[in-house]
């Protein structure tokens, strides 16, 4: 069966005076799944949101969501999206059922069917008591909650979701995380961008890799995963004295030059066998008399096909950083 | 847990069946009017910013009644009779001032995103902001007439005249609103649409017939102070309130609020899709 993707980007290109934001970027969605968009700041990201929720037009190129041009008709994109961002965009000084209620009569949802949605998001999202208060007493996770619970008043088929969880702390995210997983579960269609590998690889179907404007690479995670090649071998040794010897010995059993951190005492690199390696390698280090405080084989991580697909470290370490 | 968050086709049809059922110009009218009853109930939850409004025009009118007002000659001997429509008029001036301020910081909150995402008439935010704003005005004129009628203003003219007086009052706030929005809408920060919209207020105000009759002021100024808008429309409201002559003021007045919002309503809402669509 063929259907229309819910989201459809052709050849979007977008510049603010000599910065060229978007440079020929596609993307589509199907319907019922989740594509995540990963990328640094800077990458485009939010321009393409916030020109497949009509708020920008694109300088060239075409886009369509839920069948609907984002251009020619505007208004009937906006009946059919729902779209919550970095910056949670809710009234600071109206209470949280407020906020709802307003923004499905802008919906042109009756007054009386506004309440009682307002009244049904509130307590899905955890807001029953905050509901009557205003916005400006929310911490971040509230006012990130609540701006998606009013993005959600008529149930909009295709969802946007601009870095949900940028600056939230670890607690919050991880509940925007089962928030946002339930919605999917139920058969929204959801865009979303995201800084962080680990949220890409947690909700996303699948992954678009943007950078400077363009899509550099889209697959499944695990695509993702296995076009950086094989598994990963690291060990760390007790005496930083020992890294060469380390490094000697371990040479012929890996794919590439050996990666040596000193001062994580670390050395490693790609591996063709995987775990069924780690017998040989030990035997090794033993004959050559290093003694060894950690030893793991891991699959690549998004990070690494971050990497190796752009030259560029990511955020992710700030998100560690955080989450520690 | 339950499942709100995503409903039912059919429900959902059911939610969004009403969109249809109306013509362009009632959903215009409709969504300005949700914006307006959101800044509306804003009011009350920011109290400095509707005191500090009103405190403002009130040291004006004790400043003027009791200390420059015994040295101002005015037709009648009595200067409070004078002084209480260029108050009224120099309240709803300073008080557009709120409407670039109000725009200025929904653009820098990113709450205009969410209303440009929305299936709303793109009308609505400048229209709402405007439409509260003469409400917020009329708040601060009627609390003006409390302080006036407690220092000694006392009104003589039929209900029919206070009548036409309010309406030119609230047209003349509503066009100065306009002109304000253009303002907040073109300024980068909260801070510069609030300086930058009071600043040409002062001269518009003060050479003007508000506190000073016209052949008191210097007569390379009389030529300016006679016609522009604020005079004609103190001259108006002061003759509709009280036994002074009305002459043409209520017309002039009239013409003025109806150029400016010939002219200053495309041009705010140019500047909105400007500034709103970075």
């Amino acid at each position: 069966m063929t259907t229309k993707p819910a989201v459809l980007a052709e050849g979007l290109h977008k510049s603010y005076g000599k910065t060229h934001a978007l440079r020929g970027l596609d993307l589509t969605v199907q319907a019922g799944t989740v594509l995540g968009v990963l990328g640094p700041n800077g990458a485009g990201k939010t321009t393409a949101v916030r020109i497949l929720a009509t708020l920008l037009t694109p300088d060239s190129g075409h886009a369509e969501v839920a069948g609907f041009d984002v251009v020619r008709q505007a208004n009937k994109v906006r009946a059919a999206i729902g779209l919550a961002g970095q910056y949670a965009a809710v009234d600071e000084y109206l209470t949280g059922f407020e906020n709802i209620e307003m923004v499905g009569r802008l919906y042109h949802v009756p007054r009386a069917a506004c309440r009682r949605r307002a009244d049904e998001l509130l307590e899905r999202f955890d807001l029953v008591e905050a509901g009557g208060r205003p916005v400006k007493t929310y911490s971040g996770g509230m006012r990130r909650r609540l701006d998606l619970a009013a993005s959600l008043v008529v149930s909009p088929p295709v969802l946007f979701l601009d870095e949900p969880t940028t600056g939230l702390d670890p607690r919050s995210r991880l509940s925007m995380w089962e928030i946002i997983s339930e919605l999917v579960r139920e058969g929204t269609t959801l865009l979303l961008t995201t800084q962080y590998l680990e949220e890409a690889d947690q909700l996303a179907d699948r992954i678009a890799v943007i950078d400077e404007g363009l899509v550099i690479a889209e697959g499944t995670a695990d695509e993702l995963k296995s076009k950086v090649g094989g598994d990963h071998l690291e060990i760390v040794v007790r005496k930083g004295g020992d890294l060469a010897a380390a490094a000697r010995a371990l040479r012929p059993h890996l794919c590439a030059e050996p990666d040596i951190v000193p001062e994580l005492r670390r050395v490693g690199g790609p591996v063709p066998g995987g775990a069924a390696l780690l017998p040989e390698v030990v035997r090794a280090l033993d004959a050559a008399g290093v003694p060894l405080e950690d030893l793991s084989v891991r699959r690549p991580s998004l990070d690494d096909v971050f990497l190796a697909l752009t030259g560029k470290k990511t955020s992710t370490d700030d998100v560690e950083k955080e989450a520690a | 847990m339950t499942t709100a968050s995503v409903i039912a086709p059919a429900e959902r049809a059911a939610l969004t069946a009403g969109a249809g059922r109306h013509g362009k110009l009632y959903w215009a009218l409709a969504d300005a009017w949700v914006l307006c009853w959101r800044n509306i109930v804003q009011l009350p939850r920011m109290p400095e910013l509707l005191v500090f409004s009103i405190i403002q025009p009130v040291m004006f009118v004790l400043l003027f009644r009791f200390v420059f007002g015994n040295a101002i000659q005015v037709p009648g001997g009595n200067y409070v009779n004078f002084l209480m429509a260029g108050i009224f008029v120099q309240t709803v001036a300073f008080g557009s001032v709120g409407t670039g301020i109000g725009l200025a910081e929904d653009l820098h909150k990113g709450i205009i995103d969410r209303f440009r995402s929305l299936p709303m008439a793109r009308s609505a935010v400048l229209v709402g902001r405007t439409m509260s704003d003469i409400i917020r005005n009329g708040i601060s004129v009627a609390a003006m007439l409390i302080v006036g009628l407690l220092v000694g203003f006392r009104p003589d003219n039929t209900w029919w005249a206070y009548l036409a007086a309010a309406g030119l009052l609230m047209l003349f706030s509503f066009a100065f609103s306009w002109i304000s929005a253009v303002i907040g809408l073109s300024v980068k920060t909260v801070e510069a649409a609030q300086s930058g919209g009071f600043i040409w207020l002062f001269p518009l105000t003060f050479c003007s017939t508000a506190f000073v009759p016209l052949d008191q002021l210097p007569s390379w100024m009389q030529g300016f102070a006679e016609y522009q808008p604020v005079s004609v429309t103190v001259t108006a409201v002061r003759g509709l309130t009280m036994d002074y002559p009305v002459g043409n003021s209520a017309w002039l007045s009239l013409a003025w609020s109806i150029g400016i919002l010939a002219v200053f309503v495309p041009f705010a809402v140019r500047r909105y899709r400007r500034a709103a669509a970075r």
